[in-house]
């Protein structure tokens, strides 16, 4: 699904990527973890083209995709949350996901200004779909209340329902569990296992939560300075020792 | 179109409708057409500032562009004056087009001086290519629409309104769609509208296009009905003006460009009896309500109306 053939990013002069080099399979739930300025914000920045490396190659469904637009990488079929949220604080919750099935729909001003009748029809579609997303995320219950009211765990989720609506192949989820509290965390992990076992998308996900991580991932990258120090399954990156080192230990502490 | 849109305009087709019967005379009727034409600019104003949040301190420049464009075609080249009219249009969206190169790349008061530069721009083009300079020209043709000439005032209050009644419904309609979710997805952030697959770039050029084409289809309307034109008309004030008008009436609603509009034009024709302090009263007047006002009336009477309803409405 995704393939990383050695990234590099400076900011200058500071090495915040080096040659970082992994694969995602497809359907599978993978964690990004690492201290704080390890490069894991950059590396999804990196991969859905809003900050482009500086050298290597990022392959999506296939295709090498760095260079292209954070637009057009977005209507291949790449979505993602973000850290700090970043939701249309001023729309409802339901419009908030109606805009992420825009990447999907083509209206444009004179066909919905004349109320067209394919304008129409793809505005209902889109509604439906939306509803039954907010469903899916079980926001419904807030669905005519503004994005800006809501509890900041729930606005993580109402993120994640928006990047469902685009229809992604892939989900880039950036510290998904910052700010929840332990039930929210739970939630959220069922949500994200939902995605990849009944919706068959393929996730990436920065998260500090080690809980969290050990339960949904199926495989680890672990980054410490910008590079890949160890990559494998929750069992193997706990029992690593540079890992130990450099992250779990300083957590332990 | 909700219920209270359409009531809104219900009730301003009705008012329009019995204006002509309920005043004397053609001086209230010509405020009106002056309303009318102002409206079409500030409702463009409205949808370019208030949902896709992009500031222009130049309407006046496409407003000067639809007046002139227009008038030239139809006196020198005579052209039927809906055909130039629908020129003059396409004329200021291709101004539009070249405003909006610049204007993508700045945001907020980098914006509003680039486009006041253009508004400039536009009006020292009038003074110096347009026909007969600084002190403008007459004689131009009214507009004739199926073999009907709308000279009269009634005439052509009637029809200014009924296109104000079209431009709404069209700007209602693009508001509540898929664009106008766009429009105010970039308002509210750049970031994750491209991470959501918006085409921002094109729908910033695209909203300034729609701002444009109802500035100059305005423009082209005063022209045609006033029959004679001077860049003044066109000058940085306007644009000063018809921010006025979406500020006072609010910025995040249509109809707060309408309101707007219909105040700003009225206000200093019923300050007259003040004589030589009207320009005091009516800054006066100005200052206060963006004081006290300061979300705009439109918003500020929705918000009120559903605090007495005692629902929770998140928008209008």
């Amino acid at each position: 699904m995704l393939e990383l053939n050695g990234i590099s990013k400076e900011f200058g002069g500071v090495r915040a990527l080096s040659n970082v080099s992994f694969t995602v399979k497809a359907g599978s739930v993978s964690a990004l973890i690492g201290p704080n300025g390890a490069g894991k914000s950059t590396l999804l920045n990196a991969i859905s083209g809003i900050d482009p490396p500086d050298q290597g190659e990022v392959v999506f469904a296939g295709e090498r995709v760095n260079g292209l637009s954070p637009m057009t990488i977005a209507r291949r079929g790449l979505s993602r949350t973000f850290q700090h949220l970043e939701l249309f604080g001023d729309m409802t919750v339901l419009e908030n996901v109606i805009v992420g099935r825009n990447a999907r729909t083509k209206a444009g001003f004179l066909a919905s200004g004349l109320r067209l009748p394919f304008a129409l029809r793809e505005e209902r579609e889109s509604r439906k779909t939306s509803e039954e997303i907010l469903d899916y995320i079980k926001l419904s219950h807030h669905r005519d209340d503004l994005a800006s009211n809501l509890p900041i765990g729930e606005q993580r989720v109402l993120e994640i329902g928006r990047a469902l609506a685009t229809e992604p192949k892939l989900l880039l989820l950036d510290e998904p569990a910052a700010g929840l509290n332990m039930r929210e965390t739970r939630d959220l992990g069922e949500l994200i296992k939902r995605i990849r076992t009944e919706k068959g998308i393929t996730i990436i996900l920065v998260e500090h939560d080690m809980d969290l991580v050990m339960s949904i991932s199926d495989a680890i990258t672990v980054l410490n300075f910008g590079e890949v120090i160890a990559r494998g399954t929750p069992l193997e990156i706990q029992k690593n020792p540079l890992v130990i080192a450099a992250y779990l230990g300083d957590e332990e502490a | 179109m909700g219920r209270g849109n359409f009531m809104a305009l219900a009730l301003m087709l009705l008012g329009v409708a019995g204006m002509p019967f309920l005043t004397s005379g053609s001086y209230a009727l010509t405020v009106g057409i002056f309303a009318g034409i102002n409206a079409l600019v500030a409702i463009g104003l409205c949808i370019l500032m208030g949902s896709a949040g992009q500031v222009s301190l130049g309407q006046a420049g496409f407003y000067g562009i639809g007046a002139y464009v227009s008038s030239v075609l139809s006196i020198k080249f005579g052209l039927p004056v809906a055909l130039s009219m629908i020129a003059a249009m396409a004329v200021a969206s291709f101004a539009a087009v070249l405003l909006a190169v610049p204007a993508l790349r700045l945001k907020g008061h980098y914006l509003a001086v680039a486009t006041l530069g253009f508004g400039e721009i536009i009006n020292v083009l009038l003074n110096e290519w347009g026909p007969g300079g600084p002190s403008g020209f007459g004689d131009i043709p009214h507009l004739t629409l199926f073999g009907y000439t709308l000279s009269s005032t009634t005439a052509n209050f009637y029809f200014i309104w009924i296109c104000v009644a079209a431009v709404i419904i069209f700007s209602l309609n693009i508001l509540n769609s898929r664009t106008g979710r766009s429009l105010r997805a970039i308002h509210g952030s750049e970031t994750a509208s491209i991470a959501m697959g918006l085409d921002i770039v094109a729908l910033k050029m695209k909203v300034f296009i729609l701002s444009a084409v109802y500035a100059s289809f305005a423009g082209a309307l005063y022209a045609h009905y006033v029959t004679f034109i001077s860049p003044s008309s066109f000058n940085l004030f306007y644009s000063v003006l018809a921010l006025m008008m979406v500020v006072l009436g609010g910025i995040t609603n249509v109809w707060g460009g309408v309101a707007g509009a219909i105040i700003i034009t009225i206000l200093p024709e019923l300050l007259r009896k003040f004589e030589e302090f009207d320009v005091l009263v009516y800054g006066l007047i100005l200052t206060l309500s963006l004081l006290f006002l300061r979300k705009g009336i439109v918003p500020l009477l929705i918000e009120k109306a559903v605090r007495l309803k005692g629902g929770s409405g998140a928008r209008a």
